[in-house]
């Protein structure tokens, strides 16, 4: 802010002046590394912590080692929890793509009597906290269950359902930004040049919403793999997702294996954020 | 016989009217131009052309077949949009051999056309880019050659040069016109550019407020406006408001009486194009001289663009040639002089 506004003074006729060091950018620009440390520190010391060499962490670490993380992969829990999770977030964000997009087409295009009011629904995930949505979840899983007589709670399907409810804003949010942004004409070009709406749609709408749909993708699947509080009340006993598994862990034991499942989570969906920003940078939409 | 035949078209968006009630027959090979202000109807039409706006009332025939409810894609005409909607994921040639494909074309006769149409708009050499590799002029110049390759029966072009600068425009308007004669292409051309109207054009369509105002060929339209919107729109006219009197003379609101002797006693209003006013030191015999004092002059390189008051306060703006005997006129604010013309220079309005 500060060089902006002191840039814009030297290009203003009449006002050319010298540019010097002020207190106030250099205490700006403290400032600003502060909070970057500030949201990063808890990043930096699990990663840090999972390399210690005491099983009860302690400063400073008496040496360091890798034998958590052979820990953490020969954990049955976090095995099958990153295994379930991994499946779960794939599932979850492949149909959420499915509906998002047809959603956000349905909302975008045809404005009908109530598109907002759909809209609404569809994001209103993201206002009830985690923890209400999980329970509220349950309670109507059990209640059908009771109605069906079929098992809902602790079943894949059922906590797909959930994950679904979970990243539809998102695939939402992106890919109603995307369809907003085209130009309506290009698909008129392409019914004058004879194609029908069906062949227009796969041929030409499609294409050109990649982008918003790939990164929707992505980061619907972070969004599933990382969830713990709605994961929280459907998992069943030996069915568990990696966030869960991690939290059964810490009630009984504190060291640093969790701490390794931990830097391995990070890199990965790091990775995959990385991948995300390079279709649709990430900053025009969370 | 004519290719196509608009019959009565009108769209009407709630109780708003968008076109009125539009008639209009284009032979095969004319290059007709819709031409007037922006919400005068003149898109809306195209697009009920190309199928994209279903009509209120009306017909569309084209080649004699009534399409007036017949899907875009099953019409055959090719489109030119006026910010070219090229496909952004598809090279050049996809781009134009994308209609070829929807239309099923043998694989054979497909590539002959698509390099007989990207020569022809001298894109072949780039038929490898991306749309947003290529400048505005070479994005129109594919725009073209996507909606030429399906040899359309009717040809659309939507203001297809507003956005390219002014050169371009000069090179693109001679280029879309050399093409079209070269093929014979039935044209409708929509523009709010009136030299651009006038020059590209066989015929002009002039409207306003959802109407026709008049059809007819650049000089007809110029020279005999049948309305006072029509002339106004193209180029500048002056407007004298007043009554025929008993002796048939015309004579202003303000009171000044005009040489000119008329027919018609319903005359209203006289229209004289800035360039058909003589302005003279001297009385000029004939049909009379107008006493005016110049007011102001304008330089405007191949012109001067004179304002002549007369005794009354009638404001006449005259075009002077910038010539050799330029100075002979009187141009200079305050000088006294006299504006002549005759009864075939101006337009009379009811």
């Amino acid at each position: 802010m500060n060089t902006a506004s002191e840039l814009e003074l030297e290009h203003a006729p009449g006002l050319r002046r010298r540019p010097r060091v002020s207190w106030l950018a250099v205490s700006a620009r403290a400032f600003v590394v502060l909070v970057y440390f500030f949201m990063l520190s808890p990043l930096i010391f699990v990663v840090w912590l999972s390399f210690f060499a005491d099983a009860i962490p302690s400063f400073p670490p008496s040496g360091y080692t890798l034998h958590w993380y052979r820990q953490a992969f020969e954990n049955e829990a976090f095995a099958s929890g990153f295994a379930l999770s991994f499946k779960v977030a794939v599932v979850a964000a492949f149909i959420s793509v499915i509906l998002g997009v047809s959603a956000s087409l349905g909302v975008v295009r045809n404005r009908f009597r109530g598109a907002a009011a759909v809209n609404g629904l569809l994001m209103s995930p993201l206002v009830v906290p985690g923890i209400v949505a999980g329970i509220a979840i349950y309670l109507f899983y059990l209640r059908a269950e009771n109605i069906l007589n079929i098992d809902i709670v602790g079943t894949y399907a059922g906590l797909i359902a959930a994950h679904v409810c979970l990243t539809i804003p998102w695939t939402m949010r992106l890919v109603c930004a995307s369809i907003g942004g085209l130009d309506t004409t290009i698909e008129e070009a392409a019914r004058n040049l004879g194609a029908s709406s069906l062949k227009t749609f796969w041929r030409v709408t499609l294409p050109m919403l990649r982008p918003s749909i790939v990164a929707s993708a992505l980061f619907s699947f972070i969004v599933s793999f990382e969830n713990l509080e709605v994961t929280l009340p459907l998992v069943g006993p030996g069915h568990t997702t990696l966030p869960i598994a991690i939290m059964q862990y810490l009630e009984f034991n504190l060291d640093p294996t969790i701490a390794a499942v931990s830097a391995a989570q990070i890199v990965l969906l790091g990775i995959v954020m990385l991948i995300t920003d390079r279709f649709v940078k990430l900053s025009q939409v969370v | 016989m004519s290719q196509v035949s608009i019959r009565n078209l009108r769209k009407q968006y709630g109780s708003s009217v968008a076109v009125a009630d539009f008639s209009l027959d284009i032979a095969q090979g004319e290059l007709v131009a819709f031409l007037g202000p922006s919400g005068c109807g003149k898109t809306t039409t195209l697009r009920m052309i190309a199928g994209f706006v279903e009509p209120t009332s009306g017909s569309i025939f084209i080649g004699g077949k009534d399409v007036t409810y017949v899907a875009p894609h099953r019409r055959n005409t090719g489109m030119v949009f006026q910010r070219y909607a090229l496909f952004p994921h598809m090279t050049v040639a996809q781009n134009v051999a994308f209609g070829l494909d929807m239309h099923k074309f043998p694989a054979l006769e497909r590539d002959a056309r698509l390099k007989q149409v990207l020569e022809m708009v001298r894109m072949h050499t780039l038929k490898d880019r991306y749309p947003r590799q290529l400048s505005g002029g070479q994005q129109q110049r594919v725009a073209i050659a996507r909606a030429l390759a399906i040899r359309p029966e009717v040809f659309l072009l939507d203001e297809p040069l507003s956005n390219l600068d002014a050169k371009l425009r000069l090179e693109v308007r001679e280029e879309i016109r050399a093409l079209q004669q070269e093929l014979g292409l039935t044209t409708i051309f929509v523009t709010h550019d009136q030299e651009e109207a006038l020059t590209i054009s066989d015929r002009l369509a002039v409207m306003h407020d959802g109407c026709v105002q008049q059809i007819g060929t650049a000089a007809e339209l110029y020279e005999r406006p049948t309305n006072r919107f029509v002339a106004d729109f193209l180029g500048q006219m002056n407007f004298l408001e007043g009554a025929v009197g008993t002796d048939g003379r015309f004579a202003t609101r303000r009171g000044t009486t005009l040489g000119v002797l008329l027919d018609d006693s319903a005359t209203n209003a006289i229209g004289l194009r800035p360039e058909r006013i003589s302005l003279t030191h001297q009385p000029l015999s004939g049909e009379g001289s107008l006493p005016v004092t110049i007011s102001s002059s304008v330089y405007k390189g191949s012109t001067l663009e004179v304002r002549a008051v007369t005794d009354n306060g009638e404001v006449l703006l005259c075009h002077v040639q910038n010539n050799a005997r330029a100075h002979a006129h009187p141009s200079a604010p305050g000088v006294r002089a006299f504006a002549t013309f005759t009864k075939n220079d101006c337009v009379f309005f009811n």
